[in-house]
């Protein structure tokens, strides 16, 4: 049963986004969206920790909440796939659960 | 009777320093900063604004907010100036943690260290966090 995992805080402000990597287990998928897309950007101090877990988990970020705080899409990790809000629809759509790690 | 000069009319000039410390658009606080920073300078009160943690996001360079519904406030951080309102500080601490420079940003900023930060906030009269 693979489960998405979608991270809508600041990794900087809150410890959501290192909780869903401790608990997705192989072959779940974390979702930045809203703050959490601060996660997905290259060159921060918590790359390694993404890029870690990319190995085990599939990664995606929601492009309108990149560009709404001034984030280019080039600028993201290259472990991380950018999507668009129907992407969002089909990755619930493909889960068998959802779990919005507030 | 002691000649009041016209600027202090109505009041004194206090130092306020606001701290912007949230990422901009997930919650309301750095909306709400923005709000009291412009009352302050409507007031002719003497304003100075902290970028730290999340906060350096609030003046990003290319924020486009019509694909999420909400207002692009980033762009009031220009007009300040218009309002006397041109002591900006972000901490180096802050822009090195998420990878930043000051290039990235949409306004002249002075960038301080978390020590010089700490001398600044001992010179205010009154210290905002948000």
């Amino acid at each position: 049963m693979a489960i998405l995992h979608t991270v809508n805080k600041s990794p900087f402000e809150k410890n959501s986004l290192e909780t869903c990597l401790r608990i997705a287990i192989e072959g779940s998928s974390v979702l930045f969206i809203e703050d959490g897309v601060y996660g997905a950007m290259d060159g921060t101090s918590l790359n390694g920790k993404v890029s870690d877990a990319s190995n085990r988990l599939h990664f995606y970020v929601l492009g309108p909440d990149l560009k709404a705080r001034g984030l280019s899409e080039g600028e993201v990790m290259d472990c991380i796939e950018v999507i668009d809000y129907e992407g969002f629809v089909d990755l619930v759509v493909k889960h068998d659960a959802t779990h919005a790690c507030l | 009777m002691e000649d009041i000069p016209e600027k202090y009319e109505g009041g004194t000039v206090k130092k306020f320093m606001f701290l912007n410390r949230r990422a901009p658009h997930g919650t309301v606080y750095a909306q709400e900063s923005l709000e009291v920073v412009l009352i302050g300078a409507a007031f002719e009160q003497d304003v100075s604004i902290v970028f730290l943690d999340d906060g350096v996001y609030q003046i990003r360079k290319g924020q486009d907010t019509s694909a999420i519904g909400t207002k692009n406030f980033s762009k009031t951080f220009r007009a300040l100036e218009m309002y006397d309102v041109d002591k900006l500080y972000v901490e180096k601490e802050s822009m090195e943690a998420r990878g930043m420079t000051v290039d990235d940003l949409n306004v002249p900023v002075e960038m301080k260290t978390c020590e010089e930060i700490g001398r600044l906030m001992e010179e205010q009269d009154v210290i905002l966090s948000f």
